[in-house]
């Protein structure tokens, strides 16, 4: 078996016994790369061979004590991340050949771990999408089914990851960036709570929606990855100085006790019919578990939507705002229609005519949906909940249509808009063999318990351990 | 007040606005789909938000300050500070000309 088809801690014990080396993953991630990536595109810029391999030599010159699991590990960003020495372009024109001065606190705690970026994944440029379409660096196509997307914005770290070129990935997640591409590419993300993670050095979509995160094969790796890059940071005034649990020890706690949250709403038409199976078979699964599932009510669903597509708009309106191509990048003449679009209906929203009715009024749902969750999250330890109404489309289904490119993020938002953490998990298959995900929403700075449920139900069940046939000859 | 239908004016002024400069024929088919979206998110005004306070942020933090210390690890050299930029003189970023002569 590929050496990176193992989850962080068996990689990371047999590089302590020396039974394998960095270099051998890194020698297995490129050869897998090469070998694949043509038809999925999920790189924009894959660092170069020999610059990973020097990383990997100059790792084994260090005698480190205490070496972090993540010591040698390859792994990649989703490209909105700023690395020095390797451009960033956010999957857009206007960054085409960046390079910044400085490496996002992410970025930073992972190297002084000792792991090792192989590569800027491709994305929706800025963020905005469902798709990974929205890329001026050609689209990553699913893993599973090439004339489908890999779904977004990060759909190059969730398709790498699919493909085994690596072993976790950096994703972002505004409104459900690292769920979505999780879900259809039948991989394991995180949406942190928001401040867990520290934004410093992430190329800002909405600054009160933007949240970093681990994807990767298991719940058990993303755990990993969450104790080496959350805590707070002096660079970022928004980080939270909650302590960080030691979340891979009280992973494997039983989940008697347990009790879920399965609302009715989320549960209706809209949601396409093999999906819901898959959960409700998830469902039997926990309680097989020991946790209590019950059913509730939470009827604001719908207005998710409006909400995020107000603030966020809004939001990205501003923060894209320092593209003048003046001091990096440019000119604002290389946005896409689609970030465009994003552009104008946040200027719309914010202008004095319509900022009461439209920007202040979604501020106020706001505080609606954060009071609707802490009241169900108070009584519950997880809201367990689909994360795609949809399966993963086919190409143009989704860009094309303003109105379906909003709602596929019906599932994922609110968590954005509350700031609560989500993990997303693969429960199941179409049966054209399409991966489906399901999400584990919690309240805030409850990370562990969403790991220990996830971990629990990946003990029992293989949906994540299952590659695509693209890999399998 | 609550609008779903954006005049060819109201269009161009949010592009000024926004610093985009589309062509006619794309300044249309953009004021169209912004009109859709902004159509969908309307529906907000059927949530009864009467003494609802805004929220701003969800980290309930406030004041977070940093001494008023140089942290030289963050300080970049003129040349670190240009180096991205597509035009550059004598050190200095160039921009358009904002008065006429």
């Amino acid at each position: 078996m590929f050496l990176l088809y193992n989850n962080i801690k068996e990689l990371s014990n047999d590089l302590n016994a020396k039974k394998i080396s960095p270099i051998d993953l890194i020698d297995e991630a490129y050869t897998r790369v090469k070998k694949y990536d043509s038809k999925v595109n999920s790189f924009i810029t894959l660092v170069n061979r020999n610059d990973s391999i020097n990383t990997a030599k100059e790792l084994l010159k260090v005698k480190t004590k205490n070496k972090s699991p993540l010591y040698g590990i390859p792994f990649v960003m989703k490209d909105a991340y700023v690395t020095q020495n390797i451009p960033t372009t956010a999957a857009s024109k206007i960054l085409k050949g960046f390079m910044s001065p400085y490496n996002a606190t992410v970025y930073q705690r992972l190297i002084d771990c000792g792991a090792i970026l192989i590569g800027k994944m491709n994305m929706d440029a800025w963020g905005h999408g469902a798709s990974t379409e929205n890329t001026d660096y050609g689209v990553t196509k699913n893993p599973w089914d090439q004339s489908r997307t890999s779904g977004g914005s990060g759909g190059g770290p969730s398709a790498a990851i699919a493909s085994r070129f690596c072993t976790f990935g950096i994703g972002e997640d505004t409104g459900g960036s690292i769920r979505n591409p999780a879900a259809w590419c039948g991989v394991t993300a995180l949406k942190v709570t928001y401040g867990r993670v520290s934004r410093y050095g992430a190329i800002a979509y909405a600054s009160s929606l933007d949240t970093v995160g681990p994807t990767a094969k298991s719940v058990l790796d993303c755990a990993f990855v969450l104790e080496a890059i959350a805590g707070v940071d002096p660079y970022d005034s928004t980080s939270s100085p909650e302590p960080v649990p030691h979340y891979s020890k009280s992973i494997e706690n039983s989940l008697k006790g347990k009790k879920i949250a399965f609302p009715t709403e989320f549960y209706n038409e809209s949601l396409d019919v093999e999906i819901s199976e898959a959960i409700f078979e998830a469902k039997k699964v926990l309680e097989f578990l020991g946790a209590k599932v019950e059913e509730i009510s939470i009827p604001m669903l719908e207005y998710g939507i409006p909400v995020y597509y107000i603030l966020a708009p809004s939001e990205t309106s501003s923060n894209l705002a320092r593209y003048d191509g003046v001091r990096y990048g440019g000119g604002r003449d290389l946005f896409t229609k689609e970030t465009e679009r994003r552009i104008m209906t946040g200027t719309f929203a914010l202008s004095t005519s319509y900022y009461d009715a439209y920007y202040k009024k979604a501020q106020k749902v706001r505080t609606l949906f954060i009071n609707k969750y802490k009241s169900v999250l108070d009584k519950y330890d997880a809201i367990l909940a689909p994360v795609t109404p949809i399966q993963p489309p086919k190409f143009g289904k989704l860009l094309n249509d303003p109105i379906k490119n909003m709602t596929a993020d019906l599932y994922t938002v609110t968590a954005n808009i509350v700031g609560v953490p989500s993990l997303a998990l693969p429960c199941g298959f179409s049966k054209e063999n399409l991966p489906i995900g399901m999400q584990l929403m919690g309240s805030m700075f409850s990370e562990e318990t969403l790991l220990n449920i996830g971990n629990m139900y990946q003990q029992e069940t293989n949906w994540h351990k299952q590659v695509p046939n693209l890999i399998k000859d | 007040m609550i609008k779903t239908k954006l005049s060819p004016q109201e269009i161009k002024h949010i592009a000024i606005l926004a610093k985009l400069e589309p062509n006619q024929g794309e300044e249309i088919a953009l004021g169209k789909q912004v009109e859709i979206t902004v159509e969908y998110i309307s529906e907000l005004s059927e949530v009864d938000t009467a003494n609802v306070p805004i929220t701003t942020q969800v980290t309930g933090l406030t004041n977070i300050f940093r001494e008023d210390l140089i942290d030289k690890k963050r300080v970049l050299t003129q040349n670190q500070a240009l180096f991205n930029a597509k035009r550059a003189h004598n050190g200095y970023f160039v921009v358009n000309a904002i008065f006429e002569d």
